[in-house]
């Protein structure tokens, strides 16, 4: 609590409130947007609805690699019913090098626009070729089949070590590997190739007594939000368009939208509806663009929204990775030197999480001698989208997995053996700044005490922890608070609500405002209402919204004190706002009666008009959040099926400005995790095509499969965020594929490499050693 | 594509003859359902025979039960005569999908669709189910194991439908049991499928006994060999491994996105054993 | 193409509609009716978004053809509150932070009503595989469960 109040008297400026016990912040307030949510009211991507309006679908290549030598619409355009059809001709071309970054992910326009319609070739089977807009969903679907499009079918390459192998089939013909020195001469499918890491690996690997040396595999995998894509697009006669989507940033929609359509950023308007689930997926835009490219051809507005199937055959899945990783150790516990390869998918274009992952595998660690190298390898499968502290869950996957089997083999406990080379405030990271204020410690320690981890195991259980790490992100955000003239109080922000966050922000405004919760009320502006918001992603918006909203009560409270001031003609430096309230102080003190929202608000046109606090910021100082888990398996060894039958996360939040929703990041995240390592994967046949494109055969958890989740909240509170916020929501996919793995080898004595760790593989482990 | 609710049998008949191949069933339409959304069906007229009063029935006949085609797998659940007398079959019923594929899902629709991995059908064959169907010809039976002749094929000619199962009375100490391996715990086509009917004498020494064998081959398998390693021994352990080793020999499994060969083979043995055991459990306590 | 034209009720209220024969009944609940509380994830019965009841069994609306409902009854998520009186399911749900994005909660609602009308007393495995055809990808399952395990305790007195 005492670090809580430093970081609360020390950051802010302009509040002087006395009161330094916390009233909402870390309570389990009511949701404001719950009781719309538990009706059926709440409305996402695919429930509005506008007159005159038409639906929208995409004609898909059936082929993964494919030269595309013409498009015939004409039968499709002529069918009754059809109002409007695009292809590649219906979207410019950008120079390579128009590259933005959007959350966590880099944005090259030039693959973006062939991202989202095909141009030169088909790169994957799904990618959208050609799109209509027509009356009803039966037209739209019979448009499609109308449409004629002569493919060249092109060998294809799906796994990344096939595609880092001279002669793979090329998925581009002129791409030569980036940060090589010298440049290869000949072109490849590596997009690019990066290195992270400090001090002197040879020197590392010769003091220790010993080293661990394993090959990883993992298959892509899906984020697997239950909402798929949907949007509604209307363009008016002159130029302007009202677009309304399923989005993880409606602002970065916009900007993409804008450039990909050739119009002022201030033309279109976007909305974002309530979000069914995004993880990252939906931080891109597949739909959005197509939608507005036909209501600009009809003038109506157009409706477009995925089908499962194309949600998994068509949006942007993780990637599927092969790995290296070599540690050494001393026999009392202290490792001396790591080092990791890391090969990832990136789908059709450049731009997989292989730098995050690099920088993220061994960052729960203090090494003198460390070095990641990262490979980022062109496929013919769709562009790889975030899921989820992107890249992180594969890298630790693999140096979790070695550490935990150094620990075995010197007998140190393996928590213990953690701890031994914990990261600590100071360290220096594995990718070069040094931590602040981290949690990796308290983690680990909350572990070892954990009646979980002290518990005994059932006979034929294995128990396994791993530890994880994502730097969470700060970024651009703008927050706005409107006094209503009743003394109640408008918060609009910008960034869509995935998991609870307008509870939170609401909780941090009323408490840095010092009135009660229920007289602010939040809404996510559209993109006209508020200056920029990065989106919603790299757990930011709890930190960076916090700091804004924040800053905007700040800023209206200096208001609040003006107005106070003039009133009683005092001056501002002897009115201070304490619990809600503009208070006389010092000489004045006594002499007025406090002023609250109510009372200052009815007379805010006398007094000086309408009063507003805003705040926008490039938020920086997000502090990185550290997680431990810790899981018990067991393992039918006649059929190889592993269940969880306990699970453990301890995760440092900084501060839990709603514990409910934290312990919800923690518990959501572990069970991805489950699935990720247990079941989940993309399988395809010898022609590049998807054989699981639905949840009957992409084995997502159901309820049935895993027990209660437990959460422990650790707080190492963070100082550059006024309620010592930690962004959480990344974190917790982050060690359970190598906890679990880690728990598997525990009771079977069977170290798995490989990913899923599907029934027919243990089976098969199970029997080649026994 | 038109949707078509005949009262009778011979309505029924009717409109499937005249489609002329062009007709499809609906029952609970857990499976036909998404054949249309998906554009794999597409015909001409779908002939919905829920108000067909023998599809929707449960009645006792000759000590077993007639049970309507499309009684759902909820309903079954809740005929507590049926449960008792036949366990497996509506244990097998009961894991098809989930609670709400269950209000819907019937066993003449999960046998009419005819996939080599359906959960109802090993179970049906271990009980020695009778298929009652009705046509342009008239009305016949054929045992159940005889229905599908391929993945997605059956044994039905242009306008017959399947109206009704008969299950047998049984005797004493008798018992059967169905299990499934699927992945998860729930929700996922089985990888193989394993029935065991048998019934005991009054000293425990089986005197009958069939076996259904499911997801390891075109169709759905009755075991012969398998059930021959259970008749006359007490099923004991040896006899059960003389099983499993039958129930191995008879896969013919393939590899696909839901199993491979080596593992559907291997684990139709441990299901085996394992549905014997209940199957045995279940006719001792009977 | 002829459009069938259908009579039914619909959380207690009489209801008619046009619609094709392979309209599914969530096609027309939402885009017809436009009682978008049900939702589609999958169109093919796997994650349970649609979940409604029919004729007071928990079903699929994806996987019931809208020309089915001739004379039935459906109930959905809009006819879970009454008035303003939150059914103490969905004042569970929140109390218990038991959603997060809440695309899949209405399924899950209407799912956890129908067995709460049928078991007062549900165990924790029983809530589980009745609740498995319905997919959260946010929550991890733990505050749902535990929501209507609570709910059925308040429920029994």
């Amino acid at each position: 609590m005492a670090a809580v109040e430093k970081i609360f008297n020390d950051t802010i400026t302009d509040r002087e409130t006395q009161d330094k016990t916390l009233k909402w912040v870390g309570t389990r307030a009511p949701r404001p947007d719950g009781v719309d949510k538990v009706t059926g009211r709440a409305k996402f991507g695919a429930d509005t609805y506008l007159p005159n309006m038409l639906y929208g679908k995409v004609l898909r290549s059936p082929h993964a690699h494919a030269r595309i030598r013409s498009i015939d619409m004409s039968r499709a355009l002529a069918l009754p019913g059809v109002k409007a059809g695009v292809t590649r001709d219906d979207f410019p071309d950008y120079p390579a090098g128009a590259v933005q970054p959007a959350g966590e992910m880099v944005i090259n326009y030039r693959d973006m626009t062939r991202n989202i319609m095909a141009r030169e070739k088909a790169l994957y089977e799904g990618h959208a070729v050609a799109a209509v807009a027509a009356v009803n969903e039966r037209v739209a679907r019979q448009a499609l089949s109308l449409i004629e499009v002569d493919y060249e079918v092109l060998p294809h390459v799906i796994d990344v070590e096939e595609a880092m192998k001279p002669g793979a089939p090329l998925v581009r013909e002129d791409l030569i590997t980036e940060g090589v020195e010298p440049a290869p001469e000949e072109p490849s499918n590596i997009a690019k190739r990066v290195e992270f890491g400090h001090g002197d690996l040879d020197l590392g690997f010769s003091k220790a007594d010993v080293i661990i040396e394993r090959s990883f595999k993992t298959q892509p995998v899906h984020q697997g939000y239950i909402e798929p894509h949907a949007c509604l697009a209307s363009f008016s006669e002159d130029g302007q368009a009202e677009l309304w989507c399923s989005t993880q940033g409606h602002y970065v929609a916009r900007g993409h939208c804008a450039k990909l359509l050739q119009m002022d950023v201030s033309k279109l308007r976007v909305t974002c509806s309530e979000i069914g689930g995004g993880f990252g997926g939906k931080t891109v835009v597949y739909l959005e663009p197509l939608a507005l490219a036909l209501s600009r051809k009809a003038c109506q507005p157009v409706k477009m929204v995925m089908t499962r199937d194309e949600v998994f055959r068509a949006s942007g899945p993780t990637s599927g990775a092969s790995m290296d990783v070599r540690i050494g150790a001393t026999k009392d516990g202290r490792i001396t030197a790591g080092e990791a390869v890391l090969k990832f998918q990136a789908g059709a274009f450049g731009g997989s999480p292989v730098p995050a992952a690099a920088q993220c595998a061994f960052a729960p660690y203090d090494l003198d001698n460390v070095k990641t190298i990262g490979f980022d390898v062109l496929c013919n499968r769709p562009k790889v989208a975030a899921y989820r502290a992107p890249g992180a869950p594969l890298g630790e996957y693999a140096v979790e997995s070695v550490v935990d089997e150094l620990a075995k083999t010197l007998e140190i406990d393996p928590l213990e053996f953690r701890l031994k080379n914990a990261a600590k405030e100071g360290s220096d990271s594995s990718y070069g700044p040094k931590f602040g204020p981290i949690g990796c410690v308290e983690t680990l320690e909350t572990a070892q005490n954990h009646d979980h981890y002290l518990s005994t195991l059932k006979p034929g259980q294995g128990r396994g922890v791993a530890s994880g790490y994502w730097f969470n992100i700060g970024g651009q955000t703008s927050a706005t608070l409107n006094l209503c003239e009743d003394g109640s109080v408008a918060l609009v922000v910008g960034t869509p609500d995935i998991g609870g966050s307008r509870a939170s922000l609401t909780m941090m405004a009323a408490e840095s405002l010092g009135v009660e919760l229920d007289k602010v009320r939040p809404l996510i502006g559209d993109t006209s209402a508020l200056g920029y918001n990065m989106l919603t992603g790299g757990s930011r918006v709890t930190f960076a919204g916090g700091i804004a909203v924040h800053g905007a009560a700040g800023d209206m409270i200096k208001q609040l004190r003006e107005r106070a001031a003039a009133t009683w003609d005092v001056p501002i430096e002897d009115v201070e706002w304490h619990g809600g309230q503009a208070v006389a102080v010092n000489g004045y003190k006594d002499q007025e009666d406090p002023m609250g929202l109510l009372d200052i608000a009815k007379d805010m046109a006398k007094s000086g008009g309408p009063i507003v606090g805003r705040c926008s910021t490039n938020a920086q100082g997000a502090g990185p959040s550290f997680g431990c888990h810790i899981v018990d398996v067991d393992v039918d060894k006649e059929t190889g099926k592993v269940s969880v039958a306990r699970y453990t996360v301890i995760q440092d939040a900084g501060k839990a400005v709603h514990p409910s929703y934290v312990e919800g990041q923690y518990q959501g995240g572990a069970v991805q995790g489950i699935g990720w390592a247990l079941n989940e994967e993309y399988i395809y046949d010898e022609n590049g095509k998807v054989e699981n494109a639905g949840f009957l055969d992409y084995r997502v958890p159901v309820c049935s499969d895993v027990p209660m989740i437990d959460t422990v909240i650790v707080e190492v509170p963070n100082p550059t965020h006024p309620y010592g916020v930690r962004g959480v929501g990344e974190t917790p996919l982050v060690p359970p594929l190598a906890a679990i793995s880690n728990a598997v080898e525990n009771a079977l004595d069977i170290r798995f490499t490989e990913l899923p760790m599907s029934p027919p593989r243990v089976l098969a482990a199970i029997e080649s050693v026994g | 594509m038109r949707y078509e609710v005949p009262e009778t049998k011979g309505e029924a008949v009717s409109l499937l003859a005249m489609a002329e191949g062009g007709g499809r069933v609906l029952a609970g339409g857990t499976d036909l359902l998404v054949q249309l959304r998906s554009g794999m069906v597409k015909p001409d007229v779908v002939v919905d025979i829920k108000k067909i009063v023998e599809t929707r029935e449960i009645t006792a006949e000759n000590g077993g039960f007639r049970v309507g085609a499309a009684v759902t797998g909820a309903e079954l659940d809740e005929h507590k005569a049926l449960k008792k007398l036949w366990p497996g079959v509506v244990e097998a019923v009961e894991l098809i999908g989930s609670t709400q594929i269950q209000g819907r899902a019937s066993m003449g629709g999960n046998l009419c669709n005819a996939s080599p991995a359906a959960d109802t059908v090993p179970a049906l064959i271990a009980a020695g189910a009778q298929c009652h169907i009705a046509g342009p010809d008239g009305e016949r039976t054929l045992p159940v194991e005889e229905f599908c002749t391929g993945p997605g094929v059956t044994n039905l000619q242009t306008g017959e439908f399947l109206v009704s199962f008969t299950l047998p009375s049984r005797p004493p100490h008798s018992g059967d049991a169905y299990l499934r391996f699927i992945p998860r715990t729930e929700m996922d086509i089985a990888v193989v499928g394993v029935g065991v009917s048998l019934s005991l004498d009054s000293n425990g020494i089986c005197v009958a006994a069939r076996v259904g064998l499911g997801a390891v081959a075109a169709t759905a398998l009755l075991v012969a060999e398998a059930a021959d390693a259970l008749i006359g021994t007490s099923v004991d352990e040896g006899a059960i491994e003389n099983m499993i080793s039958a129930i191995r020999s008879a896969c013919r499994p393939i590899d696909d996105k839901r199993g491979t060969i080596v593992y559907r083979t291997q684990v139709s043995g441990v299901l085996a054993g394992r549905a014997c055991r209940i199957a045995l459990q279940r006719a001792e306590q009977s | 193409m002829t459009r069938e034209h259908i009579t039914t009720t619909i959380n207690g209220d009489p209801v008619e509609f046009l619609c094709d024969a392979e309209q599914t009944l969530l096609d027309v609940l939402r885009d017809e009716l436009r009682l978008t509380g049900s939702k589609e994830g999958c169109a093919s019965g796997d994650c349970g978004a649609c979940s409604v009841t029919l004729d007071g069994r928990l079903v699929c609306a994806c996987l019931v053809l809208a020309a089915e409902v001739e004379g039935h009854e459906v109930t959905t998520i809009e006819g879970m509150a009454v008035g303003d009186q939150l059914h103490p399911l969905q004042q569970k749900f929140l109390d218990h932070a038991a959603l997060q994005c809440g695309v899949c909660t209405p399924g899950f609602l209407v799912a956890a009503k129908a067995l709460l009308d049928r078991n007062s007393n549900p165990t924790e495995t029983e809530v589980r595989f009745w609740l498995a055809g319905n997919l959260c990808r946010c929550t991890g399952y733990d505050k749902i469960v535990r929501a209507v395990l609570d709910t059925a305790a308040e429920m029994r007195g």
